[in-house]
This record gives structure tokens, C-alpha cells and sequence, in this order.
């Protein structure tokens, strides 16, 4: 660890991937991330490392599966136009079992939509959102310091399944600045090329192939279940979660992201007036903390799900708690983000009309 | 005993899955052949298409990869920046490339991509059943053109090198036939100076390759290699459009 | 000790400057900060704010509903956040371009012709910095010097030279807080 730095959370998303030992970044401009390319353009080059501008979205994330292919760290940014061009070669990816990290700086959507902060991605990145049968890792920092520390985990976890992992911020946490600390270099002289990756078979005894193709329909099943065994050994190991305050709470909010770190204030502003909340925040969106989600629904009256969305990881949290408590919900649409008094008055409402 | 004839080290036993006078398997053998001469083959990676040749990694056997269709110069760049070392070929269709794949070519030809391209013509979509490309030729019948391709209704034909020769990136750029065998022979020629482009990192290569469908077309294998000579030659006219210095 | 500024007026008033030199001097005080600006289309000639916390604990929101302070440096700006402020927050006014009163009796209004003083200074830009350099001598979020010295870390090269001035700016303005203060 270094000296904290004050920094845009853009910028940091850069700059903890480069530490993290990211060698080639491939994207395409859009708001609100374009400060995300424009720091690797600038760091890549000083680096040795690769930059490319692709002429689409389409273009990066094959670039993005190519560069996979060969076990290197690979990188791309975007927002959520740009994501869902994107899709297609994240299913292709998926059933390649090769690793890469994806970063969505939310915005408002459907549709062109606009430039400012939203959570309405989630079903795209939780649910896997090209065809088939997949996922990807998901995880969402909710301050600029978490977002530089994750980044590392990103990549280690992607290397560690040979799977994509994707970031999912927004764009308010890529504008904003905070002062951050960066862990340590990776040091990237003792990356190895990988026994599975396609760079030519010079002196192994076999080749290699990468393809996400089976035509027989047997072959594709193994290929699936293969995939399944992996997405239930990070279930079994990965979840990440953080609770605040939740020892004594009566009422609990669930949030990520953005929306969980203005929850927490309100969780403060609770405390003060008596009220007993807390907070749980799920850190890996796939795979979800169901477990503790559904414990907690024990001690508690009822959840208060929150999110910048029309209420997507509602569904999760819902699945979660399997009837046992209430979960309202109360989300932001279109790119409005709540205050934490919005959410209090929510939680309040709600205490008021089960008395 | 003497051997006079053998197949090429990189191509392997698996017998292909190409239709009978299908002119896929002289690509191949064209590609495997070079590999193997110019001592590529350990180096090699090759990204295959969605097309009839998207099994092409169980016939020619090294390193290999398979794209989405149409992203093969996409996914081959991919490979290529960040490991230049290897020898990187992208194998393609008229359809894979010059429809949906039409932005990819065009921006890694711009960019010089130092990767090869070897573009099959056969002037419609094979493996879906010979719908139109944008390569069928004006009043060509294909299942989505019964009438016969209008330019009216569907444009023209697409001429890729014409096209790719008109950017600065690429080092080499040619198109050959496969329909007869003097064709072959020069094919091989322009291929291994599109092979040479990239091993001597000058720059993007691509050479189409003229084919023939003869299951959708509905002839005869020999009857199709006639057609190429007497109605697609004279529309893509065989030739080399962009030759850098360094190239031969 | 918690402290949420929010600072309002037109792209290319120095809104976003102001605010990031508070959270770079809050940063060097070795103190919990966040920077949140507005972006997008209004960047450029539209309206423009930022919301700077800084504090001795962590920070959950970083959103500013309801500020307790606000440098406020134009018409529309003062429209838009008056009716938000906290009560008994304060509001510091760029004078100049505000030719109305604060109609709210609640909060505490420290209004300084800042954009004229700028002019006499030889450079309308630091308008903003009088205003942060009275902000700051009114809340005590940072000291003074600690402004100063992050100047430095925004003013490099070709820019470097304008660093005396804007020191001079926020000098100006800590000195009509104190009057303000009634500690002059």
C-alpha cells in the first residue's frame, strides 16, 4: 500500500487494473466512463502494454475473447449501450472458459436513455444476459477505495475460473472523487502463458483449441454441465457480502453499490431516532448472498429492498427470504438517485403501517 | 518406398465434413501447405468462422480459435496485440466477412493488423442452406433471391479487396481462384505473400478466394468451377490489388 | 466533525476546482473526503455543482440532500439550493450576480461582491476561490494554509505562475469572513 491519492473513480478503475496486472485494454468511447480508456491510453503505452480503440462494441469484446484466449489479463469498460452490444461475446466467452474482466458504468436506461447513475443492468449481469446458460462473476463496490481493491480480486477470481467477471458501478462512483490507497504491483514477470491457451503450440504435445461450439447435442450437454460444476463451486466459495449494523436490527435495507453506501446513512439517521436498522449489502451480486439474506429474515420484522432500478436484485432478495418477512421495496428510475432520507421515510412508512 | 505424394503435416486425419466438390478442402490444403513450408505451423493460431468451414480447426490441426460470426479479424487482433509472437490467420466466408463481419475487416485492414485473412467466395451462404451473400451476383437465384439477385431490391455485389486496396493499412491484398489448377497455383503464390506481410510485420493481408457452392448452386462440381470461369471471373476478376514493398 | 459543502454556479465559474481543491486539502489533513460533481451536458455553460464532505469518520452518502453550507455563485444556483438549505446553514453569495436577497430567515447569509473584488485582484477567475477562502474561515473545515498548499497539486506547469493570485483570492476571502465573523 502507498500514499492516498485523490482520484476519480473512473481513473481509479484504470489505474488499480493496470496495478492488477491488466495488459491489454480493448473499448469503445461512451459516457460516463470515456476518463476509464482516456487513463489507459495514457498509462498503457508507458507500460509496454496494449491500448486499442476498437470501432465498436462488438469489436472490443471479440478483442477482449481473442486476447483471453491466450491467458493474458484483459480488460474492457463501458456503459450499459455499449454492454448490451456487448452480450453476444460474453455467451461465447462463457462457454470458452476463458477469464476477462468487464466493467458497466451504469446509466439510465432503456434505449438511449441518458448519462446519469442507474442500477437497471442488473438483471443483464446477474442473469447472464446473452443466450445460454451462464453467468458471470458480479461485483459491486460501493466507494472508490472498494472499487480500487476488487479490482484485483477481478482479476484473480476471472484467472482462478477461467470465467468473466464483471464490475458493475455507476456512473455516479465514476465520477466522484475520493481519496484511495492502491495495493501493491502484481508483479507481471511472473505471469506464465497458461497449459489451455491458443498461441501457437510450439513445443506441447498437443494443440489447443477454444471454441464454444459442440454440434452434437450430448457434447454441448457435458459442456454445460462442466459449466454448472464451476458456477456451483463459486457459489460454495465466492459470496461476499457486508452487514452494517445488523446485530440488534428489527428492519433491514438491501442495497448495492451506490445506493447501499447512501443506505448506510440512513441506517445512521435511524440509529439516532431509536429505530433499529441495518444494512446488508451484497458485494457479489452473482453469486447472491442468499444465505445470510434468509437467516436474518428471522430476526427481522421486515427488508427494505432499494435499488436505482424498477427493482431487479428485488427478485433476489425476495428468493432469499422465501416468504418468511415482508420486502417492500422503493427504487429511483431513469437515473434519479435516492437520498438517504428518501429511504428513511420509506422504512419509516413501512413501520408506521404494520403497527 | 519413394513417397511422391503426401497431405500436409498440419492437416489431420479427421476426414472433412465439406460437400463433395466443395472447394474448402483446396483452401485448406493451400494454408496447411504453406504453414508447413514457411514453418509456421507450432506458431500458428487460427480463427475459424461461423460458416461451412467453422469446424475448419478439426482439418487443419494447430493452435485454433472460434469467433462469433463475423468477428474473426476482431478476435484474431485480440490475439495478435497482445501476442505477437504468433502467427495469426483469420479464415472467413462472404458472408462472415463482408456482411455481418463487414466493420471488423474493414477497421483491422485500417489499422494494419498484422494477421492474414483468407476470404472464401462462394457467393452465397452455405452452410444455412445458400441464401443470398453480399457477393451473389446480379440475377443470381439464391433461396432468399428467387427472382434472381435485383439490383434494385438488393444492391450490388460486395468486391472486398477493390475496397480494402483503397485504405492505407493493409500490405497485401489479392484475389485468386480456386477453379482450376494453373488458379490454385497462383493462389498459393498471393497466400504466401500474404503469409510474408505478416511474418515480416509490414502489415494487414487478405486474399479472397473465388469458390464454388456446387450443393446450392445446384451443379455438377465441374459444372460449378465452369460457372466460376464463365459468370464470377468476370465480375471478380483474379489479381493483386495492393502488393507493400517487402511483400515478394 | 462531519462537513457538507455544496458549491453552485455556471460551467466555468471554477465550481468544480473549488470543490476538489477542498477535497484534496481535506485528503492532505489526513481526513475522510468525498468530491461529487454534476456532469454531463450541463458541464459546459449550463449550470454546474459539486458536493464536498469531509469528515473525521468514514462517509456513507455522498450525496448532499439538505446542505449546511453552500457557495452559492450565480442567480439560478441560489433558486435551486435556497430552498434546500438546513436551517441555520450558511449561505455564502457571489454578490456580483445575485442581484436579489435570500428570502429564507433561517439561514445565515454571507453575501461578498466577489466577482468585482476578483477584477481588482487582475483575474475574475478566482471568484471562486474567495468564496472557498471565506467558506472555509466561517466552517473551519480545513485551514487555510492547507488550501493553500493544495494549489500546488492543480496549478502545475504553464499554471503554476497563477498560484500567488489565487493565494491573494483566498486570503481576500478568509478576511471578510472574519469581519463577517466579527472576529476583525
Amino acid at each position: 500500500m502507498g500514499e492516498k491519492i485523490l482520484m476519480k473513480g473512473a481513473e481509479v478503475i484504470a489505474e488499480a487494473a493496470i496495478r492488477a496486472g491488466c495488459m491489454a485494454f480493448f473499448g469503445y468511447p461512451i459516457t460516463p466512463q470515456n476518463e476509464t480508456p482516456e487513463y489507459f491510453s495514457r498509462r498503457m503505452p508507458q507500460l509496454g502494454r496494449v491500448f486499442l480503440q476498437a470501432e465498436s462494441e462488438v469489436a472490443a469484446i471479440n478483442m477482449v475473447y481473442g486476447a483471453a484466449c491466450t491467458g493474458t489479463r484483459v480488460i474492457t469498460t463501458s456503459s450499459s449501450p455499449g454492454i448490451s452490444l456487448m452480450q453476444e461475446g460474453f455467451s461465447y466467452i462463457a462457454n470458452s472458459n476463458v477469464p476477462c474482466v468487464v466493467v458497466n458504468a451504469m446509466r439510465g436506461g432503456p434505449g438511449l436513455g441518458d448519462i446519469a447513475p442507474a442500477q437497471a443492468d442488473y438483471f443483464q449481469a446477474t442473469k447472464g444476459g446473452g443466450h445460454g446458460d451462464y453467468h458471470s462473476i458480479v461485483i459491486a463496490p460501493h466507494t472508490i477505495q472498494e472499487e480500487a481493491d476488487l479490482m484485483f480480486d477481478a482479476f484473480d477470481l476471472a484467472d482462478k475460473y477461467r470465467i468473466m467477471v464483471v464490475v458493475l458501478v455507476d456512473g455516479l462512483m465514476g465520477q466522484m472523487m475520493e481519496p484511495v490507497e492502491f495495493k501493491d504491483w502484481v508483479d507481471v514477470k511472473k505471469f506464465k502463458t497458461p497449459e489451455w491457451a491458443t498461441v501457437g503450440q510450439g513445443d506441447r504435445d498437443h494443440r489447443n483449441i477454444i471454441t464454444s461450439l459442440s454440434i452434437l447435442a450430448e457434447g454441448l450437454e457435458k459442456m454445460n454441465l462442466h459449466l454448472q460444476e464451476k458456477y456451483r463451486k463459486i457459489k460454495e466459495n465466492e459470496v461476499r457480502y457486508e452487514e452494517y449494523k445488523m446485530d440488534d436490527a428489527e428492519y433491514a435495507v438491501t442495497a448495492f453499490g451506490t445506493v447501499a453506501r447512501i443506505s448506510k446513512t440512513t441506517v445512521d439517521m435511524a440509529r439516532k431516532k431509536g429505530i433499529k436498522l441495518g444494512l446488508i449489502r451484497p458485494i457479489t451480486l452473482w453469486p447472491f448472498p442468499t444465505e445470510i439474506i434468509n437467516k436474518r429474515a428471522e430476526q427481522l420484522k421486515f427488508f427494505l429492498d432499494s435499488e436505482m432500478n424498477e427493482g431487479q436484485m428485488l427478485e433476489d432478495v425476495k428468493l432469499a427470504v422465501n416468504g418468511k418477512k415482508p420486502v417492500y421495496f422503493f427504487g429511483k428510475l431513469g437515473g434519479v438517485v435516492p437520498t438517504a432520507e428518501d429511504i428513511l421515510k420509506e422504512v419509516e412508512k413501512h413501520i408506521e403501517g404494520g403497527k | 518406398m519413394k513417397i511422391i505424394y503426401k497431405k500436409p503435416e498440419p492437416i489431420t486425419k479427421t476426414h472433412t465434413t465439406y460437400c463433395p466438390g466443395c472447394p474448402h478442402g483446396i483452401a485448406h490444403r493451400l494454408v496447411a501447405e504453406l504453414l508447413e513450408e514457411m514453418n509456421l505451423t507450432k506458431k500458428a493460431v487460427i480463427v475459424w468462422p461461423v460458416g461451412c468451414s467453422v469446424f475448419g480447426y478439426y482439418f487443419i490441426g494447430t493452435d485454433a480459435v472460434e469467433a462469433a460470426h463475423g468477428r474473426a479479424c476482431a478476435m484474431a487482433t485480440g490475439i495478435k496485440r497482445v501476442h505477437p509472437e504468433s502467427f495469426v490467420i483469420s479464415y472467413q466466408g462472404d458472408g462472415d466477412l463482408a456482411s455481418i463481419g463487414i466493420a471488423e475487416t474493414v477497421h483491422a485492414a485500417a489499422r494494419g493488423e498484422r494477421i492474414s485473412v483468407v476470404y472464401i467466395n462462394n457467393g452465397n451462404y452455405g452452410m444455412t442452406g445458400g441464401q443470398m451473400a453480399p457477393t451473389t451476383l446480379l440475377g443470381q437465384r439464391t433461396t432468399t433471391t428467387p427472382y434472381g439477385r435485383d439490383a434494385k431490391l438488393n444492391g450490388f455485389p460486395l468486391h472486398v479487396p477493390e475496397m480494402l486496396a483503397a485504405i492505407d493499412g493493409p500490405a497485401y491484398i489479392a484475389r485468386a481462384a480456386l477453379d482450376s489448377p494453373q488458379h490454385i497455383i497462383q493462389a498459393k503464390k498471393f497466400l504466401k505473400k500474404a503469409f510474408t506481410a505478416q511474418t515480416k510485420d509490414l502489415g494487414f493481408s487478405l486474399v479472397e478466394m473465388i469458390s464454388a457452392c456446387p450443393t446450392n448452386w445446384k451443379l455438377s462440381p465441374v459444372e460449378a468451377m465452369e460457372r466460376i470461369r464463365r459468370e464470377v471471373l468476370p465480375v471478380f476478376p483474379i489479381g493483386e490489388f495492393k502488393v507493400a514493398k517487402g511483400v515478394e | 466533525m462531519e462537513k457538507k459543502l455544496v458549491i453552485a454556479g455556471f460551467g466555468g465559474q471554477g465550481v468544480m476546482l473549488a470543490g476538489e481543491l477542498l477535497a484534496e486539502a481535506g485528503k492532505e489533513e489526513e481526513k475522510y473526503v468525498t468530491f461529487l460533481p454534476s456532469y454531463g451536458p450541463e458541464m459546459r455553460g449550463g449550470t454546474a455543482n459539486c458536493h464536498v464532505i469531509v469528515s473525521d469518520n468514514p462517509i456513507a452518502s455522498p450525496i448532499i440532500a439538505n446542505p449546511e453550507a453552500a457557495i452559492i455563485m450565480n442567480l439560478p444556483s441560489l433558486d435551486k439550493f435556497e430552498p434546500l438549505m438546513e436551517e441555520d446553514g450558511i449561505l455564502i453569495l457571489n454578490k456580483t450576480l445575485i442581484p436579489k436577497e435570500v428570502q429564507r430567515k433561517d439561514v445565515r447569509v454571507l453575501s461578498i461582491d466577489a466577482l468585482t473584488i476578483a477584477k481588482e485582484l487582475g483575474n475574475e477567475k478566482v471568484t471562486n476561490l474567495i468564496l472557498l477562502g471565506a467558506y472555509v474561515t466561517v466552517e473551519k473545515t480545513v485551514s487555510l494554509e492547507t488550501v493553500k498548499n493544495a494549489l500546488k497539486v492543480f496549478l502545475t506547469g504553464k499554471k503554476e505562475k497563477l498560484i500567488p493570485i489565487n493565494e491573494k483570492a483566498l486570503d481576500k476571502g478568509a478576511e471578510i469572513a472574519k469581519e463577517f465573523l466579527g472576529e476583525k
